[in-house]
């Protein structure tokens, strides 16, 4: 006889895997092995005789390199107790991690990814032989092209920081072509654009200049005309910036940075609020580029390997990286070589191959009205989310107070935080207990008590209100448990990390050698 | 209290309760790093407690220094929290460390918070009478360093952190509890429970720590609608991400970088023959320890081609620098409302800043800074309206080699 199944509680009562799991070399058993090769037959031997004997001095080893040893269930035990010690965006409601834009993969492209017929290719193989790969990228860069209003797609790129420094890349180039390099010495951001285009640019030998917002939250346009001048190179910003507004202006300050000759390259790494709605060719814009891994579909970097596209109005497109596919007069697809303005490449071969098909599936399935529907869903889920979050006591929204957000929100805690004292980083790790986690925001941080939410189209509102009850529960906590808060997470796998830690040469250690060498062996 | 957030050795390190020495490992070089592996440090706390602090806020007089205040205040209902926010700090650390021994002031000055959190109080210094004052906390202080603590937290708002100053005499580490009305300086943790946390790891392992402006409001002025701060002093306060405030932030390590930053920035774009007059700031002092000269932290100092010519030079010094050639003036962000003159740099007068050159302000700030004023301009306040004007528009901050930032000056009106 079967009993009733007893209610669920309003908030589930989530518990992580804790397996106080050792880091892989701390497993090692000297001489054990995962595969163990069979002796070679004495024919074979004798016939091929010592085959590292030609190998140069320089190229050999003066130890075995110090790899754990351990067999092959052990391994796989390993690693399976790590994945169940990780909060993953295919458990949670991960619409915390704001400006990532983590929506579901679906797994049916997983599988056209792993095709065999994919999976056995080589990225040197005659072209001739790899006509439907070369298609699917090809056409894939003709449905960015459009996505984006642009001439020229070009897909090398293997994130979104790469995919930034790309564009800046061509853009110092495009001087370079014009004998303008000298000239042109500074490109402009905004403080709230995605910070790799200011890095990039720092890194690409530019100075930077940053635009700070206005009183109403966007960026200061007075100061923009001021920033301008015949040193301008271009301008890199991202829109809607990273706290959800959207720049109305934005077409203005493309016209601004074109009447002193410099480029304007838009950051649509995420471009989720905006698919279908407004492109940035239509605006101005000279360059822009994508994450596959945001936008569209494809795994994330972390989570899987990321993907950038660069798209190019045509004055620039003999700079995109090189080789470009193409396809011929008789619809044959090949690699374009010669193309002597490239800037050369910036990445092996020709991109993340199995993201582009992940990415291709994934605008094929939805179709032109489909990415509509993906933006529009994800607006929406956006703002009933933020109608949800401002109803909690001690949560804001600075700057375009009681405007509407595109895709994503930068939300502060800092009433909570002055009611209370706890902090935002306190609040996010206190909503892991419940199985839910949040991100802060980037540094230096441009609100203060951050937190970002950036829902996509992939939840539910019941997923919606269930994550926005665990931030009203916690919330509620911070006011009336405050010692529970401060001191979670309760159900975790790992409590408290010491984040200066990673900010002290002296303690960080990104390599077992370096921990090792930092902190003794066995400690 | 999680076990993450008590050192492993707390339960059974001689160290927790006993005045001791030992390797540290503060981080090196930066703007915000000092000492280095093997450097000592007294691992003793220290508490005192401004019991008045903070009453004059619920009671809208915006501060509570001065003992009228302090009576209206009690007239109007207001009722001291000092000892309850002290306690609230020291309950973290007796989660952590229940046999901790903390230097403290006798009363209401901090063994009361003490005991009341469950820690044993070793009493160094009683006040006179119950009803203390400014001196008291500077009193105290004195004796809790010759007692030797090598970490005083202080639990009170920017009065007490000038008078906590006054009394540390050996420069040594400070770290505020938040519990004053006016709270702009940065030497505070972001809460109370904060400080707590930091004083847990400072006895444990050492914590980096970092230079923190002492701030202060004429409450008179502030009374009266005029927001006038001023920079007292640096203090070297202990920090760990996230529970330190760093101007209303919660990235100080990532500061300390900054402000290196933004002085190797400036440091960049000096020119040649040029008379640079280094005003007050941690910043502006930050150029001075870069360019390797002995400048002064709160007073306007004269460089030229990397030489000090004049170190807290007075306003008729200045003028004399200023007509004597190309000049301009370094000017940082003083205190929260955004400062850029007319606030701690007097000296710098309508006439000095009349002498300069064409563009007479060389701005440095922190990103932190500006991201502070929440899209409200820089402020000049020289007391000569024209003057302000001629300075009001839009102008290049730089905020690190190669990095700038365009913003707008405003004067006040």
């Amino acid at each position: 006889m079967s009993l009733p199944v007893a209610a669920k509680p309003a908030l589930r009562r989530f518990h992580q895997a804790r397996w106080d799991e050792p880091v892989i070399f701390e497993l090692t058993a000297a001489g054990e092995r995962g595969v163990v090769p069979s002796q070679v037959e004495p024919g074979v031997r004798d016939s091929v005789g010592d085959v590292l004997a030609g190998l140069p001095d320089g190229l050999r080893r003066t130890a075995p390199p110090a790899l754990p040893e351990l067999g092959q269930l052990r391994v796989l035990k390993h690693y399976l107790r790590l994945s169940q010690e990780n909060l993953g965006a295919d458990l949670n409601v991960d619409v915390g991690q704001g400006t990532c834009t983590m929506k579901y993969s679906p797994k049916v492209n997983d599988r056209l990814a792993a095709h065999a017929s994919l999976l056995d290719l080589h990225p040197l193989q005659d072209p001739a032989d790899a006509q439907g790969i070369l298609e699917i990228i090809w056409r894939t860069q003709r449905m960015l092209a459009e996505i984006s209003g642009m001439d020229e797609v070009g897909l090398h790129t293997q994130g979104g920081s790469a995919a930034i420094w790309t564009n800046i890349a061509m853009i110092r180039a495009w001087f370079e072509a014009r004998g303008e390099a000298e000239q042109r010495t500074e490109v402009i951001t905004t403080i709230f654009s995605h910070p790799s285009n200011a890095a990039t640019a720092k890194a690409a030998g530019y100075d930077v200049i940053t635009i700070y917002p206005d009183a109403d939250g966007y960026p200061d346009i007075e100061a923009f005309r001021r920033a301008l001048s015949p040193r301008t190179a271009a301008i890199m910003v991202t829109n809607p910036e990273d706290t959800g507004i959207y720049n109305p202006r934005i077409a203005e300050w493309v016209e601004l940075a074109h009447s002193v000759g410099a480029l304007a390259s838009y950051d649509q790494a995420n471009a989720n609020g905006i698919l279908g709605i407004t492109r940035a060719r239509d605006a101005g814009f000279d360059v822009c580029h994508f994450n596959l891994h945001k936008t569209f579909g494809t795994p994330h970097g972390s989570g899987g390997p990321g993907a950038g596209a660069n798209g190019v109005a045509a004055h620039l497109a003999p700079f995109l990286p090189r080789p470009l596919v193409v396809r011929d007069e008789d619809g044959t697809f090949r690699l374009d070589d010669d193309r002597p303005l490239s800037i050369g490449k910036v990445a092996p071969f020709y991109g993340v191959v199995p993201n582009i098909v992940r990415a291709y599936a994934w605008i094929r399935a939805l179709g032109a009205e489909g990415l509509r529907a993906v933006a529009e869903t994800a607006v929406l889920n956006n703002n009933y989310l933020m109608a949800r979050v401002l109803a909690i006591p001690g949560a804001s929204a600075p700057y375009a107070t009681g405007r509407r957000r595109i895709e994503q929100v930068r939300y502060s805690w800092q009433d909570l935080f002055t009611d209370t004292g706890i902090t935002s980083e306190e609040l996010g790790v206190r909503a892991s207990d419940y199985g839910m986690h949040y991100w802060t925001s980037h540094h230096p941080y441009v609100v203060p008590q951050p937190f970002t939410l950036e829902p996509t189209e992939s939840y539910s509102m019941a997923e919606l209100d269930e994550y926005a009850d665990v931030l009203a529960q916690v919330a509620r906590e911070a006011r009336e448990t405050p010692d529970v808060v401060r001191t979670a997470p309760h159900n975790q796998t790992v409590h408290h990390t010491h984040h200066d830690d990673l900010d002290d040469p002296a303690r960080w250690a990104t390599s077992w050698r370096a921990y090792q060498r930092k902190y003794g062996s066995g400690t | 209290m999680t076990d993450a957030n008590r050192h492993p050795d707390a339960h059974r390190d001689p160290r927790f309760n006993v005045a001791a020495t030992t390797g540290s490992r503060h981080r090196p070089g930066m703007a915000g790093g000092e000492g280095g592996p093997g450097e000592s440090r007294d691992l003793r706390l220290g508490l005192v407690v401004n019991p008045v602090a903070g009453l004059g806020g619920p009671a809208g007089l915006k501060g509570s220094d001065g003992a009228d205040t302090q009576e209206l205040a009690r007239v109007r209902g207001a009722e001291p929290h000092a000892g309850e926010r002290a306690i609230r700090s020291l309950r973290v650390l007796a989660a952590a460390v229940p046999d901790a021994v903390v230097l403290t002031a006798g009363g209401p000055m901090g063994a009361d918070a003490v005991t009341a959190a469950g820690l044993r109080p070793e009493v160094v210094w009683t006040p006179d009478s119950p009803t203390t004052d400014g001196a008291d906390t500077t009193d105290a202080t004195a004796a809790l360093v010759t007692a030797g603590a090598g970490l005083v937290l202080f639990v009170g708002g920017d009065g007490t952190a000038r008078d906590v100053v006054a009394g540390n005499t050996a420069d040594g580490l400070v770290l505020g509890v938040p519990a004053g009305v006016k709270m702009y300086s940065s030497c505070f943790a972001v809460s109370p429970e904060a400080a707590g946390a930091v004083a847990v790891r400072w006895l444990a392992e050492g914590v980096p720590t970092r230079e923190a402006e002492v701030l202060d409001i004429d409450e008179e002025a502030l009374r009266t609608g005029r927001t006038e701060p001023r920079l007292h002093a640096l203090v070297r306060v202990p920090t760990w991400a996230s529970r330190t405030q760093a101007r209303k932030a919660p990235t100080p390590e990532s500061e300390a970088a900054a402000v290196f930053a933004a002085a190797a920035g400036l440091q960049a774009g000096l020119e040649p023959g040029v008379r640079y007059l280094l005003g007050p700031g941690g910043t502006v002092a930050e150029l001075g320890r870069q360019l390797g000269l002995d400048v002064s932290l709160l007073g306007v100092d004269v460089v030229l081609d990397g030489a000090l010519l004049a170190r807290d030079a007075s306003e008729a010094e200045l003028f004399v620098h200023a007509t004597a050639g190309p000049a301009r003036a370094v000017v940082t962000v003083i205190g929260g409302q955004g400062f850029l003159l007319g606030r701690g740099n007097q000296q710098l007068s309508p006439r000095v800043l009349r002498a300069l050159a064409s563009e007479p302000l060389l701005v440095v700030a922190t990103q932190r800074k500006l991201l502070d004023l929440g899209g409200r301009p820089l402020l000049v306040d020289t007391g000569d309206p024209a003057l302000d004007a001629a300075l009001a528009g839009h102008v290049r901050v730089v905020t690190g080699p190669g990095s700038v930032a365009v913003y707008p000056i405003a004067s006040p009106q």
